[in-house]
């Protein structure tokens, strides 16, 4: 699949957001006396700019942005249009909590459990949205969900050890450990998806796409001079050299760094994390095959 | 329940493009608007189709064989493009069984096209909307048309005849006849998709030429009446 640049920025930004709000909330339950003053408020206000960017940038993936509105319809059969919906619903629920805070409302707590569900959430419906395609197989797993909530979070709880270096220096220590463990444990669980993905065996062949059993069978012509939507929309288009590249990048900038930097330079552990996690999400969509690409094969 | 599709013989399809043509031709006229095209006359051209023929090359040389392969939306029963559409955009008719775009709904996300296994809906460069084969709803239907008019752009133009057009669920239609006695198969079963559109398959083709056909009669022999030997075999001249 060809990356879809704007879907990369949105699912990591709302990812960072979602992972920063669950690692706010956790700090609220378990040290909240001791938080200074408005450190929480200004996370939240941070979780709803990464959310609003990320739905900002989602926006340049679609023909017709201005009816926008009409994605939420297919609630009932589409992923996409639950997401669409669990979107706005967090940012409500992360404004509610940042009002609560601000107001001095109380329920904050609560209201944080609602926050946190919906984090989870929303979480769920990205990943779905990928996972719910089956000819995909690369896309089509449990693992694709797990590594978006395990990335987001790890992302998130990086984000929320650098904001806690201006915000909330005590803090700081036990964010970054816990940012490493869970980078730890999103190495592990995409490098799972990455050996699958590299072993996996297609099911479909050129054979059964056309129907014509002989093993020996060449494209001729494709039924377009110069391309189609078909051969733009699911190739990539890029040297096995860049596409190596694009892995160590990944591996480099999602796990490696962040691992090495996160306990001394938070910040610069956030920043490496998110390059890298635009690289990992970009591998995402170059690694997955459409089984459509069996009918443009070649040509001459 | 009537689920409309097309049966393609590949045994007859002759690579000639005439119903990418006529596809193009009518889908392009319609209320919809014009399916877009883009540098056509320049390097590079491409635009919207919802059909394209493709060329394969089946066997090692000299023992080749060359199949051209018509490539349009299937109509699925179980249409994999369908259900994920966020805004109920593409939607499968229950009278009829075809797969179909609102162009008023669609958003652009392609989500749809991700979904579809065969490769067949195209974004519309211009529209920034998602297109595909609509069965030609906007004809087959249209009772301004002679009856035998009836029928898909692309079914019309075909000149030996390759594409056939009817109910597939009903056991005692053309193209029913044709999927079962002449070993109808569809693309990638695996999918689930359950294409209503079938393909015929290959199939020995053997032509008997009788004696007689090959005496012109307006063979010039026949003509001036000049004499020649029918028992022989026929020579070139006599043919010409
Ligand atoms: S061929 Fe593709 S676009 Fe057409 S109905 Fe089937 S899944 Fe949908
Ligand atoms: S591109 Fe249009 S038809 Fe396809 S899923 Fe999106 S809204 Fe639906
Ligand atoms: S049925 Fe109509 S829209 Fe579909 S391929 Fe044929 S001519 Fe094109």
């Amino acid at each position: 699949m060809r990356p879809a640049f704007s879907v990369l920025f949105l699912t990591t930004l709302i990812g960072a957001g979602q992972g920063l709000f669950i690692t706010l909330f956790f700090c609220e339950l378990l040290v909240g006396a001791s938080l200074p003053e408005n450190f929480l408020l200004g996370g939240a206000v941070l979780v709803l700019v990464l959310s609003a960017l990320g739905g900002i940038s989602s926006v340049f993936h679609l023909g017709h942005p201005e009816r926008a509105w009409r994605a939420m319809t297919m609630w009932r059969t589409s992923w996409l249009a639950r997401e669409g919906i669990a979107l706005p619903a967090f940012m409500a629920v992360v404004f509610a909590y940042a009002l609560a805070h601000w107001l001095n409302f109380g329920h904050t707590l609560a209201i944080g459990v609602i926050g946190v569900v919906f984090a989870i959430v929303l979480f769920v419906c990205t990943g779905m949205i990928y996972a719910a395609i089956k000819v995909l197989k690369e896309w089509s797993h449990p693992l694709t969900i797990v590594n978006f909530i395990v990335l987001g979070c790890a992302s998130g709880t990086t984000l929320a050890a650098a904001y806690a270096a201006y915000a909330a220096p005590d803090l700081v220590a036990g964010l970054a450990k816990a940012a490493f463990a869970l980078t730890v444990l999103g190495l592990l669980t995409r490098a799972v998806s990455l050996w699958r993905n590299a072993t996996l065996r297609p099911t479909s062949t050129l054979q059964t796409a056309i129907g014509i059993r002989h093993p020996h069978i060449v494209q001729k012509a494709q039924g377009s001079l110069g391309g189609s939507y078909n051969t733009r929309e699911f190739f990539h288009g890029k040297s096995p050299a860049f596409v190596r590249g694009i892995l160590v990048a990944l591996l480099l900038g999602s796990f490696v760094l962040p691992l090495a930097l996160v306990l001394t330079l938070p910040l610069l552990a956030f920043v490496a994390q998110y390059l890298g996690l635009l690289a990992e999400r970009w591998y995402f969509f170059a690694e997955a095959q459409h089984p459509q690409n069996l009918y443009y094969q070649g040509k001459s | 329940m009537t689920q409309l599709a097309l049966v393609i013989d590949l045994n007859v399809c002759v690579g000639c493009h005439a119903c990418v043509t006529n596809c193009k031709q009518w889908n392009t006229s319609g209320a919809a608007g014009a399916l877009t095209d883009c540098n056509p006359y320049e390097q590079d051209p491409n635009g919207t189709f919802f059909n394209r023929v493709q060329t394969f090359e089946v066997g090692a040389y000299p023992a080749t064989e060359t199949v051209h392969f018509p490539k349009s939306c299937l109509h699925c029963e179980d249409p994999a493009c369908v259900p994920v559409c966020p805004t109920g955009a593409s939607y499968k008719r229950k009278s009829d069984g075809i797969v179909l775009v609102d162009y008023d709904k669609c958003i652009g996300c392609k989500y749809c096209s991700w979904a579809c296994p065969y490769g067949v809906r195209e974004f519309d460069e211009e529209r920034k909307v998602m297109t595909k084969c609509t069965l030609c709803v906007d004809r087959i239907y249209d009772m301004s048309l002679p009856e035998e008019r009836r029928k898909p752009s692309c079914v019309l133009a075909c000149p030996p005849g390759a594409r056939l057009f009817g109910d597939v669920h009903d056991p005692e239609s053309e193209v029913s006849v044709a999927i079962r006695e002449r070993g109808g198969y569809t693309l990638m079963p695996e999918a689930n998709t359950k294409p209503a559109n079938h393909y015929l398959p290959r199939r020995k083709t053997t032509v008997t030429v009788r004696n007689e056909e090959l005496y012109r009669s307006d063979n010039p022999h026949k003509i001036d009446g000049a004499p020649f030997d029918e028992t022989l075999p026929p020579a070139t001249e006599e043919l010409n």
